[in-house]
């Protein structure tokens, strides 16, 4: 049963034209030109209970404009949307009361409290009952491993802690849907892996939908079993991360690893995509047996080792043809 | 309903004891404002010393008005801080977007979070003034003189309150605060301390009917001190003057509810 619908959700902008300079600035309070931004052309999609989508595109492609509708935080130009039955716009107090919000470069903390109060008050605001309040707290500080810092004030925290707790923040009225806008941003390779595991682990426990926007392909592939592209606005592909690579990147990668780096032939530039002295990385679309037969043939080969493009490759040559394509 | 009040209440507290934590900043912005306005009241003073009576008025006449005025206007300050640094505190830093996810009145969470407890200082130095007003008038306090003034005090409070309002509700067109609306609060304070029948009559009726100043200070407190009026408002007037504050605040939070649909259907 699909909890969230968009259809031919658009969204415009009107911006004002600023010149360069600081004659420009003065010139901009007497006239001002307007350009209309496109920020979300006729999207449409729909995302079941318990589903974990990743949205992805590049900057300004209209992600943060597409769950900020979804949050009710604004109004589209035209189209539908309803999320969990409810149109956002329309319903907001209801509606926010049953979905959670992460904006990774912001947080719904409040700076000067210690974690622990900051959950105390989102409990007031969200009307929790105290006995499910404490259950569902306690169980987020254990999985979240927050003990340490509940009673440091949330300026003293690091990004990474600062993040665990924005989530977990996000999580106290449990809510049937989660946005997370960019939830990795920033933080260390640790960090990063231990947020990931909580994402993938409270989604499937508490049977939570979430939509996460990011732009660290690792997040969709350890979290997310559906994968949304926008680009400039327009939705590029909505499916599986195999179907992204099947339709953008069906090649293999062939990493070589050389015995020496005399009597290497500088042959099919346009297939390599790095070189050094003891490595050459070739990237194949077609007929890979062949290829490889080749290089045995004719490289000092040491060692191979075949794999798929890394998901960035696929999806930054999936940008390229749409570009061109457009 | 309820629910938000006690809400409010809260989070009022909250952002209380989040600014007591700068302690050196807080007790220093407290005597900081204490002696601005001593300052200004010296000042009063040394004119009325100088030059006598201001038509009717006495120094102790207008000390009761200023007094009063600062009061109001320093608790006005301290409790609708929210609304006073909305713009750089939440529409320039994005932060307006986190209170649209929340399950409650927008209002409520813009009001409850900030406090301009700096403005105790201020508040303590209207309160003397008020005090010596008192003390040197020896007003016949009727029940009706009380009802009035505790009317007019309300309703001044209200009448600030909304231009705090305004001056936030600006930023969703403008992202920063207005320093032309702090003629209509800070602007408002220093007119509203003086009798209004020293000001020219397009001035005085600008404050009465436009931007309902007068309303809620000058009439109703020529009432309570029955000193002459030259003015020639009826003592009907001077009884239901402060209401237009209370019709004026309606206005405001109806231009609140737009300016934030405004928000939702054009913010970036």
């Amino acid at each position: 049963m699909s909890i969230i619908q968009v259809e031919g959700l658009t969204k415009s902008f009107r911006i004002a034209e600023r010149k360069a300079g600081f004659f420009g600035a003065v010139s901009g309070l007497f006239s001002r030109h307007y350009r209309n931004v496109e920020a979300l052309r006729d999207v449409s999609f729909e995302i079941n209970a318990g589903e974990l989508v990743g949205y992805i595109g590049p900057n300004g492609a209209g992600k943060s404009t597409t769950i900020k509708i979804l949050a009710g935080i604004l109004v589209p130009s035209s189209g539908r949307c309803e999320v969990n039955g409810r149109v956002p716009w329309r319903q907001r107090r209801d509606h926010v009361a049953s979905i959670g919000v992460v904006f990774g470069q912001r947080t719904q903390l409040w700076w000067d409290l210690p974690v622990i109060e900051s959950f105390d008050l989102l409990r007031d605001i969200y009307r929790v009952s105290q006995d499910r309040y404490v259950a569902t707290r306690d169980e987020l500080i254990e999985l979240l491993d927050l003990r340490d810092f509940l009673d440091t004030p949330v300026r003293q925290l690091s990004l990474g802690q600062r993040v665990r707790c924005d989530i977990a923040a996000s999580l106290l009225h449990e809510p049937t849907i989660v946005f997370l806008d960019e939830p990795t941003i920033g933080l260390d390779a640790v960090s990063q892996l231990s947020v990931r595991a909580f994402i993938k682990q409270i989604a499937e426990e508490r049977h939570v939908t979430v939509l996460l926007t990011t732009h660290d392909l690792d997040d969709i592939e350890a979290i997310c079993d559906r994968l949304i592209v926008i680009n400039d606005g327009n939705l590029l592909l909505d499916g599986t991360i195999d179907d992204l690579r099947s339709r953008y990147g069906d090649g293999r990668y062939i990493a070589v690893e050389l015995e020496s780096f005399k009597d290497v032939p500088h042959e099919h530039e346009d297939l390599v995509v790095e070189r050094s002295d003891s490595h050459i990385l070739f990237c194949i679309e077609n007929d890979v047996p062949a290829f490889i037969n080749h290089v045995l043939a004719e490289y000092p080969v040491k060692d191979l080792l075949v794999t798929h493009p890394p998901i960035e490759r696929v999806v930054a040559s999936m940008y390229q043809t749409e570009r061109i394509a457009s | 309903m309820i629910h938000a009040i006690g809400l409010f209440g809260r989070l009022y507290l909250t952002s209380i004891r989040a600014k007591m934590q700068y302690r050196a900043a807080f007790i220093l912005l407290v005597c900081g404002t204490f002696f601005i306005g001593a300052m200004e009241a010296l000042g009063i003073w040394a004119l009325f010393d100088r030059f006598g009576n201001l038509g009717v008025w006495s120094l102790a006449h207008v000390a009761f008005l200023y007094g009063t005025v600062n009061i109001v206007f320093s608790s006005v300050d301290i409790t609708a801080r929210g609304f006073d640094t909305f713009g750089a505190g939440l529409i320039q830093t994005g932060q307006f977007d986190r209170v649209l996810v929340r399950p409650t009145y927008v209002a409520i969470l813009v009001a409850s979070r900030d406090v301009g407890l700096h403005q105790l200082g201020r508040l303590l130095q209207g309160l003397l003034v008020f005090a010596y007003a008192l003390y040197a008038l020896d007003i016949d306090w009727t029940v009706g003189k009380v009802l009035l003034y505790v009317f007019a005090v309300i309703g001044m409070y209200v009448f600030f309150f909304g231009i705090q309002i305004i001056r936030a509700t600006m930023c969703f067109w403008t992202i920063e605060t207005l320093e032309l609306v702090n003629m209509f609060s800070h602007g408002g304070q220093e007119t509203a301390q003086y009798p209004m029948s020293i000001y020219n009559e397009s001035f005085t009726k600008f404050f009465t009917y436009v931007i309902p100043l007068a309303c809620v200070a000058y009439f109703p407190i020529v009432a309570v001190l029955e000193v002459d009026e030259p003015l020639g408002s009826t003592m009907l007037f001077q009884y239901l003057s402060p209401l237009a504050a209370f019709v004026f605040f309606g206005c405001c939070l109806f231009f609140w509810f737009f300016g934030v649909k405004r928000y939702q259907s054009t913010g970036s």
